[in-house]
């Protein structure tokens, strides 16, 4: 924390360390964006520097609310996500197609983003109503497998196999912090061992083949595992130091498909090779740090599981990504946030960080006031 | 478990707990992934530049210029013309549209290339390109060039394409080349050099067999490539290599005359340089036009040639067999020399010999005759008689240790080299003992006898020289020492001059003494059999009448050349084969007589050798277009 003179007390209160840090790593990304343009700040990087800064303003914006608030917030926008995840679907229905989005003129709004957060602030409202006796009870797990499933099931129907997943993750991870007994995570997860090749069944064949080739990339190499070793290409023949930047050879030339969305990765890691790479991850590293010290440092139940939950979402997100493009998990469409092209995912973190330090400064202050 | 109240300090404590091990499987998973990006990008970095490279560059290949054939002049027999080439790449046609018409019209193709086309384009392989014009004209190629925008799958390109200046003359020789086929791709593990549109790889003769030294090392445009294919910008090329210049023993201008000298007659000429084996012509005629072949060959040419009872697509140098007849006879004297038979002890012969049961034939009634005038006037009672009383087995030996039967090392795809019976080889052969009729035979070259041409000229080449000379196609490769003929050299002086008065003397080629000062010809007439013996000349059908040949060796004192020759169905050697040896001997030691000799008959033929073949075909052409009509 900055404390001079000169700069107003409110400013001076921001977390600049956590702000210096994300603000690097788009950054970065912009750059990224700019040399996957063939060196260019067209088609992508203006775009998305402009989508940062307003979402940076909305995360400082919101970093003024109080947890009450948060708290209140937290059902009706659970509620509201709800309903919109619904509409899609209806919507979806009428028009006899696939549909994530509601277009409301100018913007076009992915409830499913929303819902990310959404869920993590209601679990932790949930589980801090839930007295403390009572979370061993089978009262304190089935709404919010409810709360969690409902959400999680019309999203997969969209389908949006990577966001599913990523919502689960997050919602489990603060049943998993409320203290809910092992076995509700251990019996769930022999099961999708048991169920995972009948689930495989009912899956759309775009997602089958994206297993299938996940399991074994060289079955398909020109076809659907074409974009997992192409990445491998790039991030391989990056070596240390990297080819230089514009020099990314994968990339400039179209080899790597969706080299600025969900695999800007490798085409970050192509230029800056394994130093770029691994400086970014440690970035991401830091700023995840720093939300989990929010959460730990948090002295109501809800600033602890909320806390912990946001800074979640934001490690599930890059580390998907990030395993997702180095072939480590199958290819779900998780992009890498503040990095890749495209505003929902920037929208999606940017929340998770301004609800960050809503919580922080609450800290602070709460400190002051104790 | 146990139920225990738990208060609100023990979810504190369960949260804290909770937290470091979230807190540590998050290290972890961030442990994996930057473990993983180091794997990738810094164990594996070097696997991962390589497949990135080839994916950035893309090798064109350009194919290397094919070397040429020289005759031991140094002049061209095989050689590469600027050309310009029209294609089909039938993967980039686009559907519901046919280019062939357009491009048709544009190049001024016939029916029958537009059928061949169309044929070609059904069975290709996508992307294999299918030639539409090859040695197209400057003007065709700018037209089609203009228009390709409008003509998908259409190439036009520059490159070189092979060129035989001598023709048919050459046709046997040198084989021809043309584009690999399906076969010859996969046995080369799909050299992609072998699909670049316009290249060929030898497909007979010397093509063939020389391919290696011929072909040259391929050269590649290095280009960097997008992912859909667009050219970004071309890099530093990787330069090809021309291949060798192979330079042959062949007397260029010896070949193309013997070529013409042969007029419409079928038949093969060989003619070594009797010292070192250097063959200086290796003619088999009539032939096709290698040139026609290495462009892809029209329908009609090709019906043209193998409904030709002359047989032009069989190379009669290798792989034409035929019985010796009395060319054997010289072979046969020396092995009797050689078995102590005394030249003076004469043979009456009074028109036959009565073998067995079997009264044996001979063509006149020669009266007393010894070794020298048996050859001379080719009595073959002599050598029935003789051939009775000598061992069969030194006989036959000596025979194919002067040649006949032998197969030689020569660079030819598909060598025929015949029999040379002998005792042991029928009892092997067909189990049965050696008969005083198989005696008979062998001695005048009939029964199981049968040589090629190459064994034609080797044989008196042998016999000339005193050494055993081996026949050379190839200049560049290693001279060896060779030895001499282990024969006496009295026998040998003797064949010769028996040789000798067969054509200067009384014998039976003295129609074809050398017309030059000073320099005689020794040779041997032969006669073979084809239909039935007994009917020697008399036959009207071509197809039934005797082999015409004619061995030879000059000048008899000191000998240079040998050459052998055989007509097909020419009737006697002497009067069909025995001429055009002469011509061809002639021309060895003076040009001019021999030309002087050409020109009346060629003149008499109706025109030269192109111009004849030029005239055959067009009404050819004109015929089979009136039979579809």
């Amino acid at each position: 924390m900055i404390t001079s003179a000169i700069i107003p007390r409110p400013l001076a209160r921001l977390p600049w360390r956590l702000i210096f840090l994300v603000a690097s790593i788009a950054s970065f990304g912009l750059i990224v964006l700019y040399s996957a343009a063939g060196g260019s700040v067209q088609p992508w990087a203006v775009k998305q520097g402009i989508v940062f800064l307003f979402f940076l303003g909305v995360a400082v914006g919101m970093s003024w609310m109080s947890e009450a608030t948060i708290k209140a917030l937290a059902f009706p926008v659970y509620g509201a996500t709800l309903v919109m995840l619904i509409g899609v679907e209806a919507l979806g229905f009428v028009s006899k197609g696939a549909q994530r989005w509601l277009d409301l003129g100018p913007v076009r709004l992915q409830p499913s983003e929303f819902m990310k957060p959404a869920i993590v602030l209601t679990l932790a409202r949930f589980y801090e109503l839930v007295p403390a006796a009572e979370i061993r009870k089978w009262r304190a797990i089935w709404p919010a497998a409810v709360l969690l499933g409902v959400p999680a099931f019309l999203i997969l129907v969209q389908p949006d196999l990577g966001t599913c997943i990523m919502v689960v993750l997050c919602g489990v991870t603060v049943m998993f912090l409320a203290g809910l007994p092992w076995w509700v995570f251990a019996a769930p997860a022999g099961l999708v061992a048991v169920a995972a090749p009948i689930a495989y069944q009912f899956m759309h064949g775009y997602q089958k083949k994206r297993i299938d080739t996940f399991l074994n990339p060289e079955s398909d190499p020109l076809g659907a595992g074409y974009h997992i070793a192409q990445s491998k290409i790039a991030i391989g023949s990056g070596g240390i130091w990297g080819k230089g930047f514009l020099h990314g050879s994968q990339s400039h030339l179209d080899y790597l498909p969706e080299g600025h969305t969900d695999f800007v990765f490798a085409t970050m890691a192509e230029e800056w090779g394994f130093a770029g790479g691994a400086l970014l991850i440690l970035a991401f590293a830091m700023v995840i740090r720093w939300g989990m010290k929010v959460s730990a440092n948090s002295r109501t139940r809800f600033g602890q599981l909320a806390a912990a939950g946001l800074s979640a979402t934001i490690f599930f997100y890059v580390s998907i990504n990030l395993m997702m493009v180095m072939g480590l998990a199958p290819v779900v469409g998780v992009p890498l946030p503040l990095v890749s092209f495209g505003g929902s995912a920037v929208m999606t973190v940017m929340l998770c960080l301004g609800l960050l330090m809503a919580l922080e400064r609450q800290q602070r202050t709460g400190a002051r006031l104790a | 478990m146990k139920p225990i109240r738990i208060t609100s300090t023990h979810q504190s404590i369960t949260f804290s707990r909770r937290m470091i091990v979230l807190g540590g499987a998050q290290v972890a998973v961030g442990g994996l992934l930057i473990g993983r990006l180091g794997w990738l990008a810094v164990a594996q970095n070097e696997k991962y530049q390589l497949l990135s490279e080839s994916n950035r560059v893309q090798l064109i290949p350009v194919p290397p210029r094919r070397g040429w054939m020289i005759d031991r002049y140094g002049k061209p027999i095989a050689i590469n013309r600027a050309s310009f080439r029209v294609d089909i790449i039938p993967q980039q046609l686009e559907k519901g549209r046919d280019v062939v018409p357009e491009v048709a019209r544009l190049l001024q193709l016939d029916e029958e290339e537009v059928a061949r086309i169309r044929s070609e384009l059904a069975e290709s392989q996508g992307f294999h390109p299918v030639q539409v014009g090859e040695n197209v004209t400057y003007d065709q190629y700018a037209a089609v060039t203009v228009r390709l925008p409008d003509l998908p799958g259409v190439q036009a390109t520059r490159g070189y394409s092979r060129y035989y200046p001598d023709g048919p003359a050459v046709a046997h020789l040198v084989g021809y080349v043309g584009s690999a086929n399906a076969k010859e791709y996969e046995a080369e593990d799909k050299n992609p050099l072998l699909l670049v549109p316009g290249f060929k790889i030898g497909k007979q003769g010397l093509e063939k067999t020389l391919e290696p030294y011929l072909r040259g090392t391929p050269g590649g445009q290095r280009i960097e490539v997008t992912a859909r294919g667009r050219l970004v910008k071309e890099l530093d090329p990787k330069p090809d290599r021309s291949g060798q210049t192979v330079q042959l023993t062949i007397d260029e201008g010896l070949q193309q005359y013997v070529a013409r000298r042969m007029g419409d007659q079928s038949g093969a000429l060989v003619a070594v340089d009797v010292t070192s084996g250097d063959m200086l012509a290796y003619v088999s005629m009539p032939a096709f036009d290698p040139n026609s072949f290495s462009e892809g060959i029209g329908r009609t040419e090709w019906k043209m040639l193998s409904e030709d009872d002359h047989l032009p697509l069989l190379n009669k140098v290798a792989q034409g067999l035929y019985p010796s007849g009395s060319t054997i006879k010289p072979a046969m004297a020396l092995a009797f020399l050689k078995l102590g038979i005394d030249p003076k002890r004469r043979v009456n012969c009074p028109g036959g010999y009565q073998i067995g049961n079997r009264y044996f034939r001979c063509d006149a009634v020669h009266g007393p005759m010894d070794m020298h005038s048996a050859i001379e006037r080719s009595c073959n009672t002599y050598f029935w008689a003789t051939g009775l009383i000598t061992d069969p087995q030194a006989t036959t030996d000596m025979v194919k240790y002067l040649g006949y039967g032998e197969e030689f090392d020569l660079p030819i795809p598909t060598q025929r080299y015949g029999t040379m019976p002998s005792p042991d080889w029928l009892e092997k052969k067909y189990h049965r003992k050696w008969q005083g009729y198989d005696s008979a035979n062998t001695s005048i070259g009939q029964g199981y006898v049968l040589i090629n041409p190459m064994q034609l000229a080797v044989m008196p080449g042998r016999l000339a020289s005193g050494k055993l000379i081996q026949p050379r196609l190839l200049m560049g490769k290693p001279r060896k020492p060779i030895p001499a003929l282990d024969v006496d050299p009295e026998h040998l002086e003797f064949v010769r001059k028996a040789m000798g008065s067969v054509v200067n003397d009384h014998g039976t080629a003295v129609g074809s003494k050398l017309p030059l000062d000073g320099i005689l010809m020794a040779g041997k007439t032969g006669t073979a059999q084809v239909f039935r013996l007994g009917e020697r000349g008399h036959q009207s059908n071509w197809a039934l009448r005797d082999h015409a040949l004619f061995i030879a060796f000059a000048p008899v004192e000191k000998p240079r050349y040998a050459i052998g020759c055989i007509i097909e169905h020419g009737g006697f050697g002497a009067s069909a084969a025995a001429p055009i040896v002469r011509d061809s001997m002639t021309y060895l030691f003076d040009k001019q007589k021999a030309f002087a000799a050409l020109a009346p008959l060629e003149k008499q033929w109706g025109g030269t050798l192109a111009e004849r073949n030029a005239r055959q075909l067009a009404n050819f052409k004109a015929a089979s277009r009136a039979t579809q009509a």
